[in-house]
C-alpha cells in the first residue's frame, strides 16, 4: 500500500520509556477484526490509554497534552511479540511517522519499513538523552534526516547516525513498496518456481 | 564452504540478491488465516493482480473462531465477517480453505504438519509469528506482516535480509517432569525476549535429538519469544517417519527424490555460527512465568527474582510485577489460580493432552478452577477420543472444547477476566493477552494439570504417577 514519502522529519516527540513494549500493548488482539485498514490509530495502546469504561487514563502519555509530535520514542526492545502489521498501522494511523528506540523486535521493524514508518535505532545512552531532553522541554524538537541517516536533538545539537539498508532507504524516500519491485522481476520468479516442486 | 542447515535452505531459495539490500526469497508454502490476510487480499484486488500460485497457499480459520457450538453461526459480527472474507477470498482465488466445521480445520501451525504441508527444506511463511513451529521439520519458517502476505499472494516471494545464525545446544538428560515447553521457557529466561533478535536459531544436542516431533514443534514455536526470526532442527528418521504418508507429502519416486535432498539437510561439520550457546539439560526444572513477558520465567520451586538481580530496567520490571500483583521474593508454589488453559499452537497437540491426562487421571478438577481444554485441530480432537483420554478428562470433571486459538489471544469469547490468574500452556503472558486485565502464568501441560486439580501453582513432580516418570 502506498504511503507518504519520508525525507527529513522535524518534530516534537512523545516519550514512552518502557522496555519490551509488545504488539499486544500497541494494539490488543480484539481490535484486529477489521477487514480493511481503517481506524487502527483509535486503538493504539488501547488498554494503556483507556479505562474499561472507555474514559481516558490521564497518566498515560498519549492523553497528556504536554507531549505531542510525529515521533514516538520507546524503551528497549520495542514491538516484541506478534507479527500483526496492525501494530505498525496503528502507529502510522495515529500520526507517527517514526519510532525511536535502542532496540527493535524484528518483525515489527520490518512491518514498519513496509508501511512507511521509519524505525530509528539509537544507542542506549543517546536514547536516555532524548528522554531527558523531552522531559526537560516537551517542545524540544528532533530532526530525523533520512538522506543523511542522522537523528539530532535540536536543543543540544547532539546527533547520532542510524542504519538502514539502501534498498529500504530508497523505498522510504520515494514511497515505493516491495510489490512494485517484485512484480518487475516476475519472470525470474516464474523460472525459479518451475524448478521448485510443490 | 561449510554451510549451516539454515544457509542451505535459505541460499537455495534466493531468486535474486540486491546489493546492500534484502534477498528475494522464494516461498514454497504459505499459510493464511482470517485475521492477517483480508487487507492483503484487498491489496492485490486494488492492484488488479491474481494470486500467482494458489496451489502453494493454504487457508484455515483459527484465530477468532468459537470453541463451542461451532455448528452454529458465529455470533460476533466482526469475527463472522472476517471468516466470511477468508472463505470468499480463498474461493475467489482457488486456494484450499479449511473453514469452521471442515474436518481438517484447526490451528494453522497444527494442521500444517498434520497434513504434510510442512516439509523439510521448505520455506514456509504465514502472517503469524508462531510460524516458527514448522522449523521442527528442518524448514525455514517464520511469521510475516500483512504487506508480506500480499507479496506472497502476488509473487510467491518476500524480500528480507538473511538473518544471522545462532546454534543453541542442550545436552544431557532431562529430569522428571521436564517437558519441551520447560526447555524452551528455560532458554528464553536465559536469553531474554530479545536475546535472539536478528538471528535464526538451530537447536542441536541430545535433548532435541531425543525429543518427539510434537516436542520439537513446541520448542521451535517459542523461538519468536526470544526474538528469533525462527528456529529449526535438522530432520532425521523421526521427522521422515512423521511426515510419511500424509496428504501433501510426496509419494513414490517423488518421495525418493525428496529424501535425497532431505538427507543433505544438516549443518556441515565445521560450519560456524554467529553465536553459539550451550546448556546442560540437568539444570532445567519445570518452569513457570511470573511476569508479563515470556522471558520472565523461573524454575517452579524458585522465588521471584528481585529487580536488582535481573537484566533490564528496574521500573519496567516493577511495573510488570505490579500488573501481576506479585512481590519480589514470592514463591510461585501455592499461589492460587482461577483458570487453566490447555491448548494453542504451542501445546495443543495430542502429546500435550496425554501429559495433561497423566496428572489428572484419578483426580478431580479443583472447584475454584475454570478449565479450557482446547485441541489444536479436529485431528487432535479425534485422537483424544480414540486414545481414551476424553474419558479420563470427563471422569476428572473436565470438558473438551472444539479446536481453535482460543484463550491464547482471546479474540473469541474465551477471555480470562480482569485480575484473574490463568495457568496457560500458550506462548505469551503479555498484559491483557488473554483478555483485558488478565494475568497469565505460562507453563507446560504437566504444570497446567497440576494447577487444575489443586487450584494453585503446584509442582507437577509431586503428582506424577510413578509409572509415567
Amino acid at each position: 500500500m502506498a504511503y507518504d514519502k519520508f525525507n527529513i522529519l522535524k518534530t516534537t516527540a512523545v516519550p514512552l520509556p518502557i522496555e519490551n513494549v509488545d504488539t499486544d500493548q500497541i494494539i490488543p488482539a480484539r481490535f484486529l477484526k477489521a477487514t480493511e485498514r481503517k481506524g487502527f490509530g483509535d486503538n493504539l495502546f488501547r488498554d494503556w490509554r483507556y479505562n474499561p469504561d472507555n474514559s481516558p487514563k490521564e497518566d498515560f502519555v498519549l492523553n497528556n497534552p504536554t507531549f505531542s509530535g510525529k515521533i514516538l520514542v520507546g524503551g528497549k526492545n520495542f514491538g516484541s511479540g506478534s507479527s500483526r502489521e496492525h501494530a505498525a498501522w496503528a502507529v502510522y494511523d495515529y500520526g507517527f511517522r517514526c519510532v525511536v528506540s535502542s532496540f527493535f523486535a524484528d518483525i515489527f521493524k520490518n512491518n514498519c519499513l513496509n508501511i512507511g514508518v521509519l524505525p530509528v535505532q539509537v544507542s542506549a545512552p543517546f536514547l536516555e538523552k532524548i528522554f531527558e531532553a523531552i522531559y526537560a522541554d516537551p517542545k524540544a524538537e528532533l530532526v530525523v534526516n533520512l538522506p543523511e541517516q542522522t537523528i539530532t536533538l535540536t536543543t543540544t545539537g547532539e546527533s547520532e547516525s542510524f542504519d538502514i539498508n539502501h534498498y529500504k532507504k530508497d523505498n522510504m524516500l520515494n514511497g515505493f513498496d516491495d510489490i512494485d519491485y517484485l512484480l518487475n522481476i516476475k519472470e525470474n520468479i516464474r523460472e525459479f518456481a518451475e524448478d521448485t516442486p510443490l | 564452504m561449510k554451510k549451516t542447515l539454515f544457509d542451505k535452505v535459505w541460499d537455495s531459495h534466493v531468486v535474486h540478491k540486491i546489493e546492500n539490500g534484502p534477498d528475494v526469497l522464494f516461498i514454497d508454502r504459505h499459510m493464511v488465516h482470517e485475521v492477517t490476510s483480508p487487507v492483503a487480499f484487498l491489496g492485490i484486488k486494488s492492484r488488479g493482480i491474481p494470486v500467482m500460485y494458489p496451489g502453494r497457499t493454504f487457508a484455515t480459520a483459527d484465530h477468532n473462531t468459537p470453541t463451542i457450538n461451532q455448528h452454529l453461526p458465529v455470533k460476533d459480527p466482526l469475527s463472522a465477517n472476517q471468516l466470511k472474507a477468508l472463505e470468499e477470498n480463498s474461493n475467489a482465488h482457488g486456494i484450499s480453505y479449511w473453514g469452521l466445521g471442515h474436518e481438517k480445520n484447526g490451528i494453522v501451525h497444527v494442521v500444517g504438519p498434520e497434513y504434510g504441508i510442512t516439509q523439510p527444506g521448505a520455506t514456509i511463511v504465514c502472517g503469524d509469528s508462531h510460524t516458527s513451529t514448522h522449523g521442527a521439520f528442518g524448514a525455514i519458517a517464520f511469521g510475516i506482516g500483512t504487506s508480506e502476505v500480499e507479496m506472497v499472494l502476488a509473487t510467491q516471494c518476500i524480500m528480507q535480509q538473511k538473518a544471522k545464525s545462532m546454534r543453541i545446544n542442550v545436552n544431557g538428560k532431562l529430569s522428571k517432569g521436564v517437558t519441551p515447553k520447560d526447555v524452551a521457557l528455560y532458554i528464553i529466561s536465559k536469553l531474554t525476549t530479545s536475546g535472539a533478535t536478528g538471528y535464526f536459531v538451530e537447536y542441536a544436542g541430545d535433548v532435541f535429538r531425543n525429543m518427539t516431533m510434537e516436542g520439537r514443534m513446541t520448542v521451535c514455536n517459542l523461538s519468536i519469544e526470544m526474538g528469533a526470526r525462527g528456529g529449526m532442527i535438522a530432520p532425521d528418521e523421526k521427522t521422515f517417519e512423521y511426515i510419511k504418508g500424509r496428504e501433501f507429502t510426496p509419494v513414490g519416486a517423488d518421495w525418493d527424490k525428496a529424501m535425497e535432498y532431505w538427507n543433505t539437510l544438516k549443518t556441515d561439520e565445521g560450519a560456524t555460527f554467529d553465536k553459539e550457546i550451550t546448556f546442560d539439560a540437568a539444570d532445567i526444572e519445570p518452569m513457570i512465568t511470573y511476569g508479563t513477558n515470556p522471558g520472565m520465567g523461573i524454575g517452579i520451586s524458585n522465588g521471584i527474582p528481585t529487580a536488582e538481580s535481573v537484566e533490564g530496567g528496574v521500573a519496567t520490571y516493577k511495573k510488570s510485577l505490579q500488573y501481576m500483583a506479585f512481590n519480589e521474593g514470592d514463591n510461585m508454589i501455592g499461589k492460587p489460580i482461577d483458570f487453566v488453559f490447555l491448548g494453542s499452537c504451542t501445546n495443543g497437540r495430542i502429546e500435550d493432552f496425554r501429559a495433561f491426562a497423566s496428572i489428572v487421571k484419578g483426580r478431580k478438577k479443583a472447584d475454584n478452577v475454570t478449565a479450557w481444554l482446547v485441541p489444536g485441530s479436529h485431528k487432535v480432537e479425534s485422537a483424544i477420543k480414540e486414545e481414551g483420554i476424553l474419558d479420563i478428562l470427563h471422569e476428572a470433571g473436565f470438558e473438551l472444547r472444539e479446536p481453535g486459538c482460543s484463550a491464547c489471544l482471546a479474540m473469541n469469547d474465551d477471555k480470562v477476566p480482569a485480575g484473574k490468574y490463568a495457568v496457560s500452556t500458550s506462548n505469551r503472558n503479555f498484559e491483557g493477552r488473554q483478555g483485558p486485565g488478565s494475568r497469565t502464568l505460562l507453563a507446560s501441560p504437566l504444570v497446567a494439570a497440576a494447577a487444575a486439580v489443586t487450584g494453585k501453582v503446584t509442582d507437577p513432580r509431586e503428582l506424577m504417577h510413578e509409572e509415567l516418570v
